[in-house]
């Protein structure tokens, strides 16, 4: 004990009544293969609700007669999906280089001009109304036009499944650079801290939640843009995606090539939706409200 | 046991920070603050009591620097002058909210550490600093932790460190403990004094509770409201150290129902 100690104290220690000696205390839930078992229900209900649906139609299509060129059942699907995969695998390469590439896109620009809005009012006030313009406009309605406009096919796609994507970014990072708590900004203002220091050790980890949660809807949009623009650009040749593999396969009826397209599609969506959920959840669980389990 | 040094309150102090005739006018027309002329002596612990709506956080806001008196000026006879006349602020001022006002995403040790690197001082320094302001306040072993794995008391705690963390000649604290429970509440006022006779820093501690103004401090100033201004300054005679056994003396029970009774004429005032 030093000098300076209080005589007749001890040394402080955490024993705040409610919290006496805590240390913390974790306990393991029950594993079955490898996941907690709690997450299980999670996984199997949809599972039995998905072979349960799968069983009914292709039942249906069975018994009812139903020609594959109006409705193929599930299995035709499957088997059209394994035949046809060098042909499909290579438009999803297509589609899914084109949906990235426009959501790092929308990613960059949407967080840089959040910033840059942040940092200047009048270039929010300015610009901000041509950014909501662009996201209210429908994109089929102007990617004839881009697609005039730029030339490339490619390049168009990209453009316009940008369109889609980059204002959720927009919107939900500036939502999230403004909403730091007051007493957190009086602090660093305390302290003399910088713009700088203000938007790195502040302003960007509050608004990554906020981020986060415009990401999952943006990488949805990206794919949705880019098939959708696709079909408007009606694309041939070697380097064409998803989108027109379904168009060509319902020029030339062929019916289950169409959904097994489809099918891949959805799941891409579905693809996206769990990649950037789990990167959320990675980057939040520590600490944030959205990404913790309650206690029961 | 030794008692400690005779005359460690009752000495002169030169006196850190003069609050002369300030008054405070927000752009809306409320008079928060008006005239209110305050000597804080260094390494002194001051309360400031008063019912809500009298100017304490207004107050405690203008000496931090966060906002600028209408009228008056707030001397800092110690520190260097500029030609004007206008004394330069400590930037080494330590704010504690009611509100723990932790990062979220940050560990306990980077919360304390975060006023060190705005400073621009290496992390792993900062770091080793803050570890053993942690240690200080109690917090040995949760260096790690995220803010929502403390208790209420532990997020005081470090948030107590953080405002210690830059060894500021004064600490402000506008109603730390006032969400605490009782116990709690108790704790913290023991470890807090603790501190503050350890440091020397000088305390302003802005409080609703009577109780708590005359058990921690050696003057209370007691304020009024509309206008907010200053009613009374008292002197709590009692030594240091003060623990339980001071809670249950006559000379708290005195001093408390004097505060009281200058709170109530404040509050009819
Ligand atoms: N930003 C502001 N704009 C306008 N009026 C304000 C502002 N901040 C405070 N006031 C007013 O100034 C007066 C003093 O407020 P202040 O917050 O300093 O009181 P307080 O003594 O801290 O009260 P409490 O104990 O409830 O925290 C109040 O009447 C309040 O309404
Ligand atoms: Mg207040």
């Amino acid at each position: 004990m030093s000098d300076a100690t209080l005589p007749g104290r001890t040394m402080i220690t955490a024993t705040d009544g409610t919290d006496a000696g805590a240390m913390p205390v974790f306990a393991e839930e029950r594993r079955i293969l490898g996941l907690p078992a709690s997450t299980w229900p999670n996984i199997l209900a949809p599972l039995a609700m998905g072979v349960l649906f799968l069983s009914a139609w292709e039942l249906t299509v069975r018994f009812r007669e139903i020609p594959h060129y109006i409705l193929p059942g599930p299995i035709l699907i499957a088997k059209t999906l394994v035949a046809d995969w060098g042909t499909l695998s290579t438009s999803l390469w297509v589609t899914l280089r084109i949906t990235f590439a426009a959501l790092i896109a929308a990613v960059t620009v949407g967080v840089a001009l959040a910033i840059i809005f942040t940092q200047s009012r009048w270039l929010e006030k300015s610009l901000l109304p041509y950014a909501i313009i662009l996201q209210v406009t429908p994109v089929v309605s102007i990617a004839p036009l881009i697609i005039i406009w730029v030339g490339d096919v490619n390049l168009s796609l990209l453009i316009c499944a940008w369109i889609v994507a980059f204002f959720p970014i927009l919107s939900s990072t500036i939502i999230g650079l403004n909403s730091v708590d007051h007493n957190l900004l009086n602090l660093f203002q305390i302290y003399g801290a910088n713009r700088w220091q203000g938007l790195r050790y502040l302003r960007i980890p509050a608004a990554l939640p906020f981020f986060l949660s415009g990401l999952k809807i943006a990488g949805g949009l990206a794919l949705i843009g880019a098939v959708v623009a696709e079909y408007v650009a009606g694309s041939g040749g070697n380097a064409s995606g998803l989108a027109y593999r379904i168009l060509e396969a319902s020029y030339q009826l062929r019916i289950p090539r169409m959904f097994a397209a489809l099918v891949m599609i959805s799941l891409t969506g579905i693809a996206i939706f769990l990649v950037t959920s789990y990167i959320s959840h990675l980057l939040l669980r520590r600490w944030h409200e959205s990404a913790i389990k309650r206690e029961t | 046991m030794d008692k400690p040094a005779a005359g460690t309150q009752n000495a002169p102090a030169a006196t850190l920070i003069s609050l002369q005739c300030i008054s405070k006018q927000f752009a809306n027309g409320t008079l928060a603050v008006r005239n209110v002329d305050l000597d804080l002596r260094q390494g002194e612990f001051v309360s400031l009591l008063g019912p809500s709506g009298c100017g304490k956080s207004t107050l405690l806001r203008m000496i931090s620097g966060l906002s600028q008196p209408s009228a008056g000026e707030i001397d800092w006879p110690l520190n260097p002058h500029d030609s004007a006349g206008h004394a330069e602020r400590d930037r080494d001022l330590g704010f504690v909210f009611q509100d723990p006002t932790l990062m979220p995403w940050s560990r306990a040790i980077g919360n304390v550490a975060m006023p060190l690197i705005l400073k621009g001082m290496r992390k792993a320094e900062a770091y080793e600093r803050s570890a053993e302001m942690l240690e200080l306040v109690g917090l040995k072993g949760f260096e790690k932790s995220f803010p929502r794995e403390l208790s209420g008391g532990m997020k005081m705690r470090v948030s107590i460190a953080r405002a210690l963390v830059t060894k500021p000649r004064i600490l402000l604290m506008d109603e730390p403990f006032a969400a605490l429970d009782e116990i709690t509440r108790h704790r913290l006022n023991d470890d807090l004094l603790d501190l503050w006779w350890k440091s020397r820093f000088t305390a302003v501690f802005v409080t609703h509770s009577v109780f708590e103004s005359v058990y921690l401090s050696q003057r209370i100033v007691v304020m009024a409201a509309r206008p907010g201004r200053v009613m009374a300054d008292l002197d709590v005679s009692a030594p240091y150290p003060r623990s339980e056994t001071f809670r249950t003396s006559p000379l708290y029970a005195d001093l408390c129902r004097l505060a009281s009774e200058k709170l109530k004429e404040a509050i009819h005032a």
